[in-house]
């Protein structure tokens, strides 16, 4: 990776010195007792040392959603950010109290919005692990298949929107279009483009239609090819390097202190992706690789991201190439609806039909945390049940929120405009930040 | 059943109270007076090793006699073992927790929410203030059992409190004496922060 790190001094920002390193202005109390900069650059003209208090958002493009900062700067230079969230905040945790588990599939959907299925996949894992519901070869290559499609639409969704933050328009376009195929399959799968509920307890609300495997076949021998081209756009690109390496640096001490996940995570140096240290799935019998960055700053964030595009790609064609014949749900009717011809015409069909529709599945009394690798880091739901059919409590681990309460740290010191960067990349989607 | 429970039993003795395991998890009740201290002990002795705190939430049971249970989820990434910590608090008794964003930072806005959603207060925490609800919110702590679904206050005295909200209330009282900001502030509003108080919300009980 070294060989990339060469910033083209003529293309520089304001915030890197004439040798082309980043500067990062030292924030404290200065001897007068106030908070300022330490030891403010000998070229910058002394506007009297008042402070700035600058509202961005929640109505502004580049905070991704209605999130809310509040920036004291002196002069150009952030001196503390302080963000507000919450503005989308809807309660899911409180209505999931008063749902049966099959109930709460589409509230995950308005979570993450922009991996819908990833989400999806996690609470009918979470609940049949609670229930102890062994799910069939079928159906787990297939949800393999919802979280790796997930994880490339949201990243294409993040280097697009980062790149357009930063001042790169084409790769937007590029990565939207590439996004809107995965989305047609995404379509064709479950009727839905965004609200997809894919996944049931015990299995999938519908089996893939004649036409997705070739689909997604194609999809994954022709979307490297753009992919290429969004990674020759960007990647050796001085503007993009200068705007990007040595922004909003985290060690990876500080990084695992801040409980960050995801590619927030190991682009600090940290190899924690938990679909091989905590496997789901049968994630171990794939092969795949986990990108690890190693100077934690926006760039190696952006690095990583695109070779998880990468990897995803390989794992769809493995899972492509292994998926079994067979049924989709368990063959347990206490759990999976029976085929509407079955509940018209059989007694015991009907009974079952009606008590899982106005009783719900009944989970034994216990608790269960299960994690998955969710594109924007560790996702995870936290079941608390006491035997009915609706959860106690049902607690989001959001990775959003939580590698968001980092950005006081990486943006402090850095100037106004790296705040943009900074706050891009970490991926925030305000969905599951407010959940 | 996770081996650390054997040598917290050993070190802390009867502060350690059952263990348990679910669905492949192990959980230990801890005694919460020394809640910081046995977190404290995970994070830092080689061999237990856990650095990486996964969450922390709390649960209220339906069952309203049982206490209220503040959880932890710990993560060892050098040895890949996960152990869960719970305290009980006693619904009569004061809701406090010692707060562990000294040995975890990720804990600041995860306590701060938890703060928010249940009424727990978190002892030495930097800056607990509410966060996924507004700061001037009144009806509560969403997700206590003894709230109902649709929130305490009409749909009408919502939209009118927030119809009546000054613009001071979209601003942290920290944020509001930065800088050059305060000084074009109001008057009474420069008076109201010097006294360290915020403007009145009209009561919706009273006559």
């Amino acid at each position: 990776m070294d060989a990339k790190r060469t910033v083209e001094l003529d293309l520089a920002t304001p915030g890197v010195d004439h040798a082309g390193e980043v500067v990062r202005f030292p924030v404290g109390v200065t001897e007068s007792g106030a908070s300022g900069i330490l030891a403010p650059a000998d070229k910058e003209p002394d506007l009297g040392g008042d402070h700035m208090l600058v509202n961005m958002g929640p109505q502004h493009p580049a905070t991704h959603g209605v999130l809310r900062l509040v920036v004291e700067l002196d002069g150009e230079v952030v001196l503390r950010v302080i963000p507000h969230v919450g503005y989308l905040h809807t309660g899911f945790e409180k209505l999931g109290e008063y749902r049966h588990y099959n109930q709460i599939v589409p509230l995950t959907d308005r979570m993450d919005y922009l991996a819908p299925m990833s989400n999806n996949v996690l609470l009918a894992l979470a609940a049949e692990k609670l229930m102890g519901i062994e799910i069939t070869e079928r159906c787990k290559v297939l949800r393999v298949i919802a979280c790796e499609m997930s994880r490339i639409i949201s990243h294409l969704v993040w280097v697009g929107t980062t790149g357009v933050d930063i001042g790169a328009f084409t790769p937007f376009l590029w990565s939207f279009q590439q996004r809107e195929l995965v989305y047609n399959l995404q379509e064709m799968w479950t009727g839905a483009r965004l609200t997809t509920s894919l996944t049931r307890v015990g299995g999938l609300m519908a089996d893939i239609p004649d036409g997705f495997e070739e689909g997604l076949r194609d999809f994954c021998k022709t979307f490297p090819d753009t992919l290429d081209e969004v990674d020759r756009m960007l990647t050796h690109n001085g503007i993009w390097c200068g705007r990007t390496q040595d922004i909003g640096v985290l060690s990876a001490e500080e990084a695992i202190n801040y409980s960050l996940s995801g590619p927030m995570l190991r682009a600090s140096g940290v190899s924690y992706d938990v679909r091989k240290d905590r496997p789901y799935l049968d994630y171990e019998t794939y092969d795949f690789e986990i990108p690890v960055g190693e100077h934690g700053d926006v760039y190696d964030r952006y690095i990583c991201r695109m070779e998880e595009i990468r990897q995803s790609v390989r794992i769809l064609e493995q899972a492509l190439d292994r998926l079994p014949d067979g049924p989709i749900n368990v063959d347990d009717p206490r759990v999976v609806l029976p085929p509407k011809e079955a509940a018209m015409s059989d007694m015991e069909a009907m009974i079952f039909h009606f008590k899982q529709v106005m009783e719900g599945v009944r989970a034994p009394i216990g608790e269960v945390y299960m994690p998955i690798e969710s594109p924007k880091g560790e996702l995870g739901y936290y079941f608390v049940s006491d035997g009915t059919a609706k959860p106690v409590r049902f607690r989001v681990r959001p990775p959003a929120f939580i590698n968001l309460s980092a950005l006081p740290k990486m943006a402090e010191g850095h100037l106004l405009s790296d705040l943009i960067a900074i706050n891009a990349s970490m991926d925030i989607v305000m969905g599951e930040v407010d959940r | 059943m996770n081996p650390s429970v054997d040598v917290l039993r050993r070190q802390f003795g009867g502060a350690v109270h059952r263990a348990l395991v679910t669905c492949g998890d192990t959980i230990v009740y801890v005694d919460v007076q020394r809640l910081r201290d046995i977190l404290g002990f995970l994070k830092d002795t080689a061999g237990e090793e856990y650095d990486y705190l996964v969450d922390v939430t709390a649960v209220e049971y339906r069952d309203m006699e049982r206490p209220l249970e503040v959880v932890y989820e710990l993560y060892s990434l050098s040895r890949h073992a996960q152990l869960r910590v719970k305290a009980e608090l006693d619904k009569n008794a004061d809701l406090a927790v010692d707060s562990v964003v000294s040995l975890w930072q990720g804990a600041n806005w995860l306590e701060r929410e938890v703060y928010d959603m249940f009424g727990i207060t978190f002892r030495d925490h930097p800056d607990l203030r509410r966060i996924l609800m507004w700061e001037t919110y009144a009806e509560g702590h969403p997700l206590r059992k003894d709230f109902p679904l649709r929130g305490r206050f009409s749909r009408a005295e919502q939209v009118r409190q927030a119809l009546n909200a000054s613009p001071e209330s979209h601003y942290s009282m920290e944020e509001l004496s930065v800088a050059d900001a305060y000084y074009e502030l109001p008057a009474d509003m420069r008076e109201r922060l010097l006294r360290g108080k915020r403007a009145e919300i009209p009561d919706p009980e009273a006559p």
